[in-house]
């Protein structure tokens, strides 16, 4: 698998042959608060770089969560669906979003690694 | 305008709390065990709300003031017992609602608790109305705070002998430290509990004791999320002077004595809609799926016509899935209509539904 990349909307990617795994960073659940709802984009349906691929919501908000990559929806996590505060519990590891089969992969190269976006998340942050 | 803090605010950063401006006020919204495991904490054990925000007006006087007092609220005060509250409202001639607030006879007088954002404007509409006849304050040497819960009857009684014995919607004065309290076993949560008018100096260390004996601090998020589920109005949200106690569903506050006399600001209204009945209504709405329907969410009936408003929506953790309260056309209001509820551009189906959404089971032992 690669190395784990990170967008500027707190999403973090892996890349295994040409299916990318995407959720939400740790960083960003903890702005969000107990995630109470999730909304999931349509297996089948194709998603572009930047655009938004579903929704997350606390109790007090709704967000939007948007696909660092384009491609064609292959699966969908369920399980968060039906218990969303599995993203709180561990939003890197089993509480993935989606894959996608990405188009060009090259759309990885602009993404941060960890220490970049660790970096960025704080200044954000602050 | 600088945002005002509580006495409380050191303690609220003491237990990293997050903070958030509400009606002028630098508030906790949450703490480090998040608005979900608040709201549990608060049905399951007693939490403790900082609400010093909110107004504490003392109004002394007689029986002149009984009878000026009924002028503007629509309750039967004269037979208001010493140390009882009522639930009521400051309207306007059109019965639109200014504030609904709290009522309690006092000795010499009475103590209403006001909205935070609505205090300063209420404190000028009730003087104006008074003409200076009376000593009115709007408090700023008390803290407010509320503990609310199960557990908060047997919690309180630890600090403050004898809060154990009284009813609930009436009060009486305590002493902590030497000092006057004034406690009303009241509350906005659904649960049981109280609510303690301190002394700001005192504040922090009465707090703190409570904390000792086992409750904990919980934030405005989850007092949102509690205050829905027990079907219980937001003003700003459900309340605004646009809108009625009745088109509220409120009309069980009003006195019905008071309703016959109708000799109090807006009566004419209230007479009127309660006979005539009202175009739009306030109602429970329970989404069928996850999906949650919040505050100015379209309301639709069954052949796609727009029938009302979401006044408040969210995720209630008690009840583990979506709540909502909103106003719609009065022939739609009746239990399990079936409506649709226009969230991201889909219509998702949900059904009126009866208030509250969550209701207490008093039995001992029934909530473990």
């Amino acid at each position: 698998m690669s190395e784990v990349k990170y967008s500027k909307e707190h999403e973090w990617i892996t890349l295994e042959g040409d299916v990318a795994t995407i959720g939400i960073t740790k960083h960003a659940t903890e702005m969000l608060g107990d995630i109470v709802f999730a909304e999931l984009p349509e297996k089948g349906s194709n998603v572009e770089k930047d655009g938004t691929a579903g929704v997350v919501e606390s109790t007090k908000a709704a967000s939007d969560v948007y696909t660092p990559v384009s491609g064609e929806v292959v699966d969908t996590n369920q399980a968060i669906v039906d218990d969303p505060s599995k993203i709180n519990e561990d939003p890197e590891g089993s509480a993935w979003f989606f894959k996608l089969k990405m188009k060009d992969q090259s759309e990885m190269n602009s993404l941060m690694n960890r220490e970049e976006y660790d970096k960025f998340a704080k200044e954000s942050a602050s | 305008m600088e945002t005002k803090k509580t006495s409380l605010y050191q303690l609220h950063q003491k237990n990293s709390a997050k903070f958030v401006e509400f009606a002028g006020y630098q508030m906790p919204i949450q703490y480090s065990d998040g608005i979900v495991e608040e709201h549990k904490f608060t049905r399951n054990h007693a939490g403790i709300f900082d609400v010093s925000h909110m107004g504490q007006l003392f109004i002394y006087g007689g029986d002149d003031l009984v009878k000026d007092l009924e002028k503007i609220f629509p309750l039967d005060l004269k037979n208001l017992a010493i140390n009882h509250s009522k639930y009521s409202f400051l309207m306007n001639d059109e019965a639109g609602i200014y504030d609904d607030l709290i009522i309690t006879k006092i000795e010499k007088g009475f103590l209403i608790i006001l909205n935070a954002a609505c205090k300063d404007n209420d404190f000028k509409i009730i003087s104006e109305l008074l003409k200076d006849k009376y000593q009115i304050d709007l408090d700023k040497k008390r803290s407010l705070i509320a503990l609310q819960g199960p557990k908060s009857a047997e919690i309180l009684n630890y600090i403050i002998k004898g809060v154990i014995d009284l009813d609930f919607m009436s009060g009486g004065l305590f002493k902590f430290q030497e000092q006057d309290i004034y406690v009303t076993r009241s509350g906005y949560t659904g649960e049981d509990g109280f609510e303690i008018s301190i002394v700001n100096e005192l504040a922090e260390n009465f707090t703190e004791k409570l904390i000792d004996k086992g409750a904990k601090l919980i934030g405005l998020g989850a007092r949102d999320t509690l205050r829905l589920e027990a079907g219980l109005c937001l003003y700003g949200h459900e309340l605004d002077k646009n809108k009625t106690p009745v088109e509220a569903n409120l009309k069980w506050a009003i006195s019905k004595e008071r309703i016959s006399q109708g000799n109090f600001i807006g009566s004419q209204i209230i007479t009127k809609q309660l006979s005539d009945g009202v175009n739009k209504i306030r109602v429970g709405i329970k989404p069928e799926g996850r999906v949650i329907a919040r505050e100015k969410t379209k309301i639709f009936n069954q052949s796609d016509i727009y029938i009302g408003e979401i006044t408040s929506g969210t995720f209630g953790p008690s009840v583990n899935g979506p709540v909502a309260m909103g106003y719609v056309e009065n022939e739609f209001s009746k239990k399990n209509t079936k409506v649709f509820l226009e969230v991201r551009g889909k219509k998702h189906p949900a059904n009126i539904c009866g208030l509250p959404f969550y209701k207490k089971s008093y039995v001992k032992g029934a909530n473990k």
